[in-house]
């Protein structure tokens, strides 16, 4: 069973995500264009002292739901090869927590389902976080209030990711 | 149309994260009158465990690995996993 445990095979890691590895995995002489997304822990002005973020998930239902994911996208863009790992436990900030690569023959494809995986990620893939900070608080994130800053489908009535010409 | 259940529904209820911290428990098991909705199942597990009535009454749930509404049906054996906000990536 890939989700009784973490091993190489499954989505998630509890150690630091090669991108090396997770680029061979994608890379295909019928691809032209790979897009690499890398996620890191982010300690800015912003989070006040953070040091880490602890990730904790539902594993089974993580591995489940990524199958999906990576399914939907598939179905999406046909010809792209997509490779995603989510680290999980304690990550010192400025190291990747979630990197995500697809190939595509064209980059275009290869930009927007890399740009489809991580949106639908923060939407659907059971993972939380809590950040760790430098005088020992720590806060479980919740970003259900938060606005997106950018809307992955701009939607078309605002004159928006229609035709390209008409 | 298959006839509608009855009996008892015993299903094994996982916590997450948060919940698991103001529950102070990361699994339960809990009966519930058949049919019964993922909604009858937060609110048996309510009133069987005083400490989770911290949890919110409507909260994003799962069924057996996908997400579900508060309405969606359970049966006997199900794996309910109550979900504070999702905040991966």
């Amino acid at each position: 069973m890939r989700n009784a445990e973490l091993n190489e095979m499954s989505y998630l890691t509890r150690s630091p995500i090669s991108l090396d590895a997770l680029l061979a995995e994608v890379s295909s002489a019928a691809c032209g264009g790979t897009c690499l997304f890398v996620g890191t822990v982010r300690s800015g002005p912003e989070e006040l002292g953070v040091t880490a973020i602890e990730y904790s998930a539902y594993e089974a239902m993580v591995e489940a739901e990524f199958g999906r994911l990576l399914a939907n996208a598939g179905q999406r863009w046909p010809d792209t090869r997509i490779a995603v790992r989510h680290r999980l436990g304690v990550i010192p900030s400025g190291e990747a927590s979630i990197a995500i690569a697809a190939a595509a023959p064209h980059r275009a494809e290869a930009f927007e389902a890399c740009r489809f995986v991580i949106e639908e990620v923060k939407r659907r893939i059971p993972v939380w976080k809590k950040e760790l900070r430098v005088d020992g608080t720590e806060t479980w994130v919740d970003p259900s209030g938060r606005p997106t800053p950018h809307p992955l489908t701009p939607s078309p009535q605002r004159g928006e990711g229609g035709p390209a010409h008409v | 149309m298959t006839a509608k259940a009855t009996g008892t529904a015993t299903v094994r209820v996982r916590l997450f994260a948060r919940y698991a911290e103001l529950v102070g428990q990361a699994e339960a098991v809990v009966s519930v009158p058949l049919p019964a909705t993922v909604g009858d199942v937060v609110r048996r597990l309510r009133d069987d465990i005083p400490a989770a009535r911290a949890l919110p009454e409507r909260p994003l749930a799962a069924v057996n690995l996908r997400q579900v509404k508060l309405d969606a049906w359970v049966k006997d054996g199900d794996e309910v996993a109550l979900l504070p906000p999702i905040a991966g990536g």
